[in-house]
């Protein structure tokens, strides 16, 4: 399976390449990727020098325009689509049915991926992309149980890629306006998720508080690890009782499926993690690639190893993994 | 402007569904949406039996559209849907780019429903001339986008050719997970839900640890605690090209809301303001909780 690293700066992008990234993804400097956080991202300059790190390893680099575009900023789409043609990037991953069609219209040697935002969870809604822009690949949501990913493997027509490792979104991406909701910022309509921009904390007699545009998303008593208030991972009410009514700050972890995976034909495996740092890039890449290096060698005999275990859950989100949606229990 | 009612999203009781619909049969709503768009473990109703009641409906003289699921991920989902694709005696609502490939295949028209991500109007175009009919817009998106897409499309030349609706009353449709939060509330796996949701006729309530309202659990699909409310916008609707608004069925007081609406489309009667409890706030470019009254919008 080809491993797929994120690179929300040059620092990380070349810790991706030398640690072993098969390929790079990246996004440019606006709205028109699913990672819009100030300071970060690639402008022309630093997207071609990107490019010719990657290349200069033999690593390909994959450009993310992977938002929806409303008809005010269709242009900036456009521009990014054909910027990302000119640098001459290996593919482009794209959710949007607009940019879809420009892509291929415009530029039909460029291959196209399907990005997770595009929230095809089945043969037939992949065989749609296939049809009406030749996609070559698609990114699953993490909604699939590992019974439905092998499904949809045996019948889709092109090559799939999973999430790994990473943050967990628990909603069908592409479909999720809780962002929205509370804020005026979507994944969808502007490349961003419980923005930064609207979060406050605040120390109070009920205890350290975090707030999404002034909505109470969590509350943490002495000693409590306080997480970043995503929407979905708040602690809230029903009937009474308060808990993670949605789920708990966890990260996906999906080393131990690594022989699954393989088996049912999954092609890539993506790491999350465009918005993190250099140092979390190293060290997931890194176990990653020992992962399926070790696997390539001995299949009957693979294990993760402890080492790679730790290693993941010290930079994973609240220090806990799951497996997700592979995971039917999870559900 | 024309009424529509959209499918029901809860899990309701099956005589209560039958209830629901043989008053809706003389309601002043012009479309009927009716059938299982969320969670493929409510069987009160089976696919035989919304097709045999979408059916009935039609010699009612109402315009019968049959939805579909909005995530759909299960081999059996697939099947459920090739056969309301294969059989039904009317429009069917596409909520999943699978149903959309599944009747563009056979040549048959068909309407996208809100969880369809059409941003823009080229979006649009491609789907029309895979034989969309009809669209309702996905519900994030504000008064101003929608226009600008409606000017496109008629830029595109297909705008004529097409009817749009828009989400205009109810708890909106957010979020869809693998996850069933009705099930995870109750401590009980998904394959083991024990069909909670027919305990929760409109929605579990999920609240905020200081006590307000935020989100409404509804299996795997997580709804605005709020209702949307647009009646107030029919005409600035109707002046964009809006054909018909939607109203989402609540277990209580559907007709009256209905009512409502139609008697607002007539022009004699408009709410002096809207309650607390409601939002609208999407449609204006604000956050979608948000709830802006009358005097701050015009």
């Amino acid at each position: 399976m080809e491993l797929v690293c994120p690179a929300g700066s040059l620092p990380a992008l070349k810790v991706a390449v030398d640690n072993g990234a098969d390929a790079v993804y990246i996004g440019f400097r606006d709205d028109t990727n699913a990672r819009h956080f100030s300071g970060l991202n690639f402008n022309d300059r630093k997207a071609q020098k990107a490019l010719d790190y990657a290349r200069s390893k033999g690593v390909k680099i994959f450009v993310a325009i992977n938002t929806y575009p409303q008809p005010s900023g269709w242009k900036r789409w456009r521009q990014a689509v054909d910027n990302a043609a000119s640098l001459g990037v290996d593919s482009l991953i794209v959710a949007d049915m607009g940019v879809l069609a420009y892509a291929s219209d415009t530029h039909p040697d460029l291959p196209l991926h399907l990005s997770v935002q595009g929230s095809a969870t089945n043969a037939e809604a992949l065989s749609f992309y296939y049809r009406q822009f030749g996609i070559r690949r698609a990114v699953l949501p993490r909604v699939l149980s590992l019974d439905q990913v092998r499904y949809v493997a045996e019948t889709s027509p092109v090559d799939l890629e999973v999430f790994g490792f990473g943050s967990l979104c628990i909603m069908a991406e592409g479909r999720c306006y809780l962002s929205s909701y509370v804020t005026d910022e979507s994944p969808n309509t502007r490349g961003a998720c419980s923005p930064a921009k609207d979060v406050r904390w605040a120390e109070t007699s009920n205890g350290r508080e975090s707030r999404l545009n002034g909505v109470l998303i969590d509350r943490y008593q002495e000693g409590e690890n306080a997480g970043y208030p995503t929407l979905c991972k708040g602690r809230f009410e029903v009937e009474g009782n308060v808990f993670n009514a949605l789920e708990e700050p966890t990260s996906l972890n999906t080393l131990q499926l690594i022989p699954q995976l393989t088996e049912v034909g999954i092609k890539a495996i993506k790491l999350e993690g465009r918005q993190r740092s250099p140092a979390y890039v190293e060290q997931v890449v890194r176990v990653w690639r020992q992962a399926l290096d070790s696997h390539h060698q001995n299949p009957n005999g693979f294990a993760p190893t402890q080492d790679w275990n730790e290693a993941l859950d010290a930079v994973s989100e609240g220090s806990q993994t799951t497996l997700g949606a592979y995971h039917r229990s999870w559900q | 402007m024309k009424l529509s009612l959209g499918p029901i999203l809860y899990y309701w009781p099956r005589q209560q569904v039958e209830d629901f619909y043989q008053q809706m049969a003389t309601a002043p709503v012009d479309y009927i949406y009716l059938g299982e768009a969320v969670c493929s473990k409510r069987q009160e109703l089976r696919t035989g039996d919304w097709l045999a009641l979408a059916a009935d409906l039609c010699e009612s003289g109402k315009q019968v559209v049959l939805s579909t699921m909005a995530l759909i991920e299960a081999r059996s989902e697939i099947s459920a849907l090739r056969k309301i694709c294969d059989n039904s005696p009317c429009l069917v609502e596409a909520n999943d780019m699978a149903a959309v490939q599944l009747l563009a295949e056979r040549n048959l028209p068909f309407v996208t429903g809100p969880s369809i991500n059409i941003y823009n109007a080229y979006s649009l175009q491609i789907l029309y001339g895979q034989g969309l009919q009809r669209w309702v817009m996905p519900v994030e998106l504000n008064a101003q986008t929608l226009a600008d897409i409606l000017k496109d499309a008629a830029k595109l030349g297909f705008v004529d050719n097409i009817e749009t609706e828009v989400f205009s009353h109810g708890k909106l449709p957010l979020a869809y997970s693998a996850r069933c939060f009705t099930a995870r509330a109750s401590d009980l796996p998904k394959d083991n839900c024990q069909l909670k949701c027919l305990d929760y006729p409109d929605g579990l309530a999920m609240d905020t640890q200081d006590g307000s309202d935020l989100f409404t659990i509804n299996g795997i699909q997580t709804q605005s605690s709020a209702s949307y409310n647009l009646v107030a916008e029919w005409q600035k609707m109707q002046d964009i090209g809006v054909d018909i608004m939607r109203i989402s069925p609540q277990a209580d007081n559907t007709l009256g809301i209905v009512e409502q609406f139609a008697d607002a489309l007539t022009g004699c009667s408009l709410p002096s303001s809207l309650p607390e409890g409601q939002c609208n706030g999407y449609w204006y470019g604000k956050p979608g909780m948000e709830l802006l009254q009358f005097e701050e919008i015009s």
